[in-house]
């Protein structure tokens, strides 16, 4: 009934469609400008990375040209002789950000799998907002709550009873500043677990019923249901919910910039201060108009660019795939 | 008793005795146990030997179900954890920032170090001059963009833009800040409200084009070929119709987006920058509540880190007002839908 | 022989709307068992509370007895995934763990339930398992392929090897054939012939030649009305439904879709 109003619709649109573009050359001109305009707008986008990509090589060369590979490898930092080497930078900017994957991860993936199997259905869309109005606090409320409330916290409690507990550990042991790398990781924990966690709950709740009725037919437990049928399947969209909140990690800023120390140094406890990539260019951007010290912040930002462009684009590839592979398994006869 | 039943208990009648018969045999006995010797010719002779075997032991079913249980309340555990630090933040926000909050804290200016009172007022009309910037540039590109993806298929482009669009919203803010940086900033010798208002647009851009892209699609293809019908060319079938029918999902996505704008930081950093007066022009520096409750919370002074508090409560109540309003809006919408 | 499954006054609803009402049967040991009825009188629902995986579904209600071993399966003592294992069920698409490979599908709810058993008694359950499913010839050489891997009709052999694998007592399928060929709905035939030996069997079927052929006792199933409840009309010996029946009603469905 319905398909058979649309379809004749169809043929009398098509029909007026043919006349009147016959008729009325005025028209034809209107639908191709729009289509140009609109057409243009897509393609600002691709212009837009594009000319993004080309600034900040532009900017960078210099920096690239002088320092070479020594720039990611060298420690010092030095404005006033010119000499830049990142190390210090890039190793807080992936300590911090795996130490938060640690601690967020295992947190994401069972709310996600709570959300999306184990949950009373009226439950969970109120605490998924929840979970997703994390995502929703500015960054800097977070680095002005980290600094007020979670880092003195921290350094009070936390850390001295890691280090009493686990300070056979290097990575525990040292004072315990409360600002620091852990701080940092911390807040960065709970800034990616909406990403990870929402990904993750969709991805999963994407695999299809048929596949759990086939594990839970054979006597499984909800949990081993989980196992054997939910995590396999949404594996790939899982681990690109994970790159997607290490790119989210690596690049965050302010909180991060409030919390970490801004110390520039290599240190082995993750109690103490350190310094990032962000961190850096947040601090000392607006200070420096050219020159070398310019051009290595803008290398670093490109470093920063170019992986979060890699991880991004290698977790949208991920999270497709695995829905096309969900509705590939649903659709089979 | 109704009919089927008298039919059905007849049939059970008959066999009420050998039932009982049933249940007290021993479960060796059990007439459709499988037996070693019962199998069909391709049994290996081993295979259902020991069927308590497949059973297992009630020990292991108890564990597995222990175990089960425990994954149920670790994966609760988990959904109760994150919500801590949200709750936790949101009672610091209201419980510090309620005390600084008034009238003046609204309407002044900032005062110096060591002066009571002051407020953030310059700051909120700065943000809302640099989100009225952005909105000019990233909702009209937005829509315009997402209208290519819903309505004109070229796959190509359109898996492109889907995907840089999508990666777009992954690069981290400050780098968009560098970007227009040595666009505009380095270009016209300035720190700018424009050049503010151009970071914060460019953020917008994704999220705006994939909800409208999103919207459009739902609304059906019959709208469409109505118009179309009516003889109403394909552009005004497109700009009256398609998205005037997706206009409130649409608004939706430019307020989530403008929700997330509205809390960036990093980008404003070299680009807006900061002032401490009232805005005086689009091509000066300008004050947001952002950067000013960071500049305030790094500072070493109680008064400014109250002030800090008092800012963080008004922009996390701009900010879920629109994040919670539109994801109310649009969850109505698709229910609706369905 | 005593039935071996007996239902008492079984009712079901979904989201407060009854699905089937007052169904009290004894279906027999070692013997097929086919559900028939038009679409939508809740035929599948009638199988699929029969283990306990109707109530996996959120809003469903269950009332009346379930008799299996006698014990009622809805008793409070009773765990249900010990019912769906002693029961097992093949479903109308095969749904076979696609990424699991062949050997690994087989044996998969004997890990569950056995816990640790020596690799070689797995590897003879599984070809035991897979010869009783008529497909141990198909894959012996590529065991080790993922099940997703299978045409159709195989991974539907794949699903019965899978459900034989833990040594249920029972098993349901509900529609096994909808999906397949002919040729594939032969083989599964055969199978069904072959299990009736030292399993009972309960098929729903839409397909009253393939009830007529396979079955030993065949229930009919009515919903009067779109709204109503389906019920179980009549229920006996296959031979008895399809040539003599008590109820207007099955005569009516048989000799109209016979006819």
């Amino acid at each position: 009934m319905k398909g058979s109003l649309i379809s004749s619709f169809k043929s009398i649109a098509s029909g007026m469609g043919i006349l009147s573009r016959g008729a009325n050359p005025l028209r034809r001109l209107g639908d191709s400008v729009f289509a140009f305009v609109v057409f243009l707008a897509a393609f600002a986008v691709i212009i837009l990375m594009a000319l993004m990509v080309y600034e900040l090589v532009r900017q960078s060369l210099p920096s690239i040209e002088q320092f070479g590979v020594r720039f990611l490898i060298s420690r010092e930092w030095d404005p006033i002789n010119n000499v830049y080497g990142a190390l210090p930078y890039i190793y807080g900017t992936i300590v911090s950000s795996l130490l938060a994957l640690l601690m967020s991860v295992p947190l994401s993936l069972g709310i996600a799998i709570f959300l999306s199997q184990f949950a009373p259905r009226w439950l969970r869309a109120p605490l998924g907002m929840l979970v997703d109005l994390l995502a929703a606090i500015p960054s800097v409320v977070y680095g002005l709550w980290g600094i007020f409330v979670l880092a003195p916290f921290l350094g009070k409690t936390v850390e001295p009873f890691l280090a009493d507990h686990l300070g056979g550990i290097p990575v525990f042991r040292g004072p315990a500043y409360g600002i620091g790398l852990f701080a940092a990781s911390v807040v960065l924990a709970i800034m990616i677990t909406p990403t990870i966690s929402a990904i993750s709950r969709e991805v999963m709740a994407n695999v299809s019923r048929d596949q759990k009725e086939a594990a839970q037919a054979l006597g499984a437990t909800p949990w081993e249901t989980v196992r054997m049928s939910v995590l396999p399947l949404a594996r790939p969209g899982i681990i690109g919910a994970v790159i997607l909140g290490l790119g989210r990690a690596l690049g965050e800023t302010m909180a991060v910039t409030m919390l970490i120390g801004n110390v520039r140094q290599l240190n082995v406890s993750i109690f103490a201060p350190a310094y990032s990539i962000a961190s850096v260019i947040a601090n000392e951007f607006a200070e420096v108009t050219e020159g070398p010290h310019m051009a290595a912040l803008i290398e670093m930002a490109l470093i920063l660019l170019f992986i979060t462009l890699l991880l991004n684009l290698l977790a949208r590839l991920l999270v497709q795939r695995t829905g096309s592979r969900a509705a590939r398994v649903k659709g089979r006869p | 008793m109704n009919e089927e039943q008298a039919i059905n208990g007849r049939l059970q009648m008959q066999k009420e005795e050998d039932y009982e018969a049933a249940e007290l045999a021993p479960p060796a006995a059990r007439p459709s146990a499988p037996t070693h010797e019962s199998m069909g010719e391709e049994a290996t002779g081993k295979a259902s030997r020991d069927r308590k075997l497949y059973s297992g032991s009630a020990a292991r079913r108890r564990s597995r179900n222990i175990r089960s249980r425990l994954a149920y309340s670790l994966c609760a555990l988990s959904t109760v954890i994150a919500t801590v630090p949200l709750l936790l933040i949101l009672f610091y926000v209201i419980y510090q920032g309620a005390g600084a909050l008034n009238l003046s804290f609204l309407t002044d200016l900032p005062k110096p170090v060591g002066e009571s009172g002051g407020g953030m007022g310059n700051a909120i009309v700065g943000s809302l001059i640099l989100i009225g910037i952005a909105a000019v540039i990233g909702v009209p590109f937005g829509v315009l963009a997402g209208t290519q993806l819903a309505e004109y298929r070229s796959p190509r482009l359109s898996w492109v833009v889907r995907l840089l669009s999508d990666i777009l919203s992954g690069v981290p803010s400050i780098i968009v800040g560098i970007f227009v940086y040595t666009l505009l900033v380095l270009t016209f010798k300035q720190f700018s409200a424009i050049a503010g208002g151009v970071a914060l647009g460019i953020l917008m851009l994704p999220t705006v084009a994939r909800t409208t892209e999103e919207m459009m699609r739902m609304v059906p293809d019959s709208l469409r070929e109505a118009s179309l019908a009516l003889g109403i060319p394909r552009w005004r079938t497109i700009t009256s119709v398609v998205i005037k029918t997706a206009a409130g999902g649409i608004m939706t996505g430019v307020m989530l987006a403008t929700a997330r704008i509205a809390g960036e930081t990093a980008p404003l950093l070299f680009t807006a920058l900061n002032s401490r007066t009232w805005p005086t022009g689009l091509d000066k520096p300008i004050a947001s509540l952002p950067v000013q409750i960071y500049t305030y919370a790094i500072s070493p002074f109680d008064a400014w880190h109250k002030q800090a508090w008092a800012g963080s409560l008004v922009l996390v109540l701009i900010v879920l007002f629109l994040s919670i309003g539109s994801k109310l809006y649009f969850g109505r919408r698709m229910k609706r839908a369905t | 022989m005593a039935g071996y499954i007996t239902t008492n006054n079984l009712g079901a609803s979904f989201g407060g709307v009854q699905a089937i009402e007052n169904i009290t049967v004894e279906i027999p040991a070692n013997k097929v068992t086919a559900i028939i009825g038009p679409s939508g009188c809740g035929k599948s629902t009638f199988l699929r509370c029969l283990n306990r995986m109707h109530e996996l579904v959120p809003g469903t209600k269950i009332s009346g007895e379930v008799i299996w071993d006698g014990r009622n399966i809805y008793a409070s003592e009773m765990d249900a995934t010990e019912v769906r294992r002693g029961i097992g069920m093949v479903f109308q698409k095969p749904n076979p763990f696609p990424l699991m490979s062949i050997e690994d599908n087989v044996s998969a709810g004997l890990r569950l339930a056995a816990g640790r058993m020596s690799k070689a008694r797995i590897a003879e359950i599984i070809e035991h398992s897979l010869k009783l499913a008529a497909l141990w010839d198909e894959v012996k050489n590529k065991l080790g392929r993922p099940g997703g891997s299978l045409s159709g009709g195989q991974q539907q052999r794949l699903c019965i090897a899978r459900a034989l694998a833990v040594q249920p007592d029972v098993i349901l399928m509900d529609e096994p054939c909808s999906a397949l060929d002919p040729a594939s709905t032969q083989k599964i035939e055969d199978t069904i012939d072959k299990l009736k030996k030292d399993y009972t069997i309960v098929i729903v079927t839409h397909n009253m030649q393939q009830a007529a052929r396979v079955s030993d006792f065949t229930g009919f199933m009515l919903a009067r009305e779109m709204s109503d409840p389906g019920r179980m009309i009549e229920y006996g010996p296959t031979n008895k439904i399809f040539t003599m029946p008590d109820r207007k009603e099955t005569e009516n469905y048989i000799t109209g879709r016979f006819g």
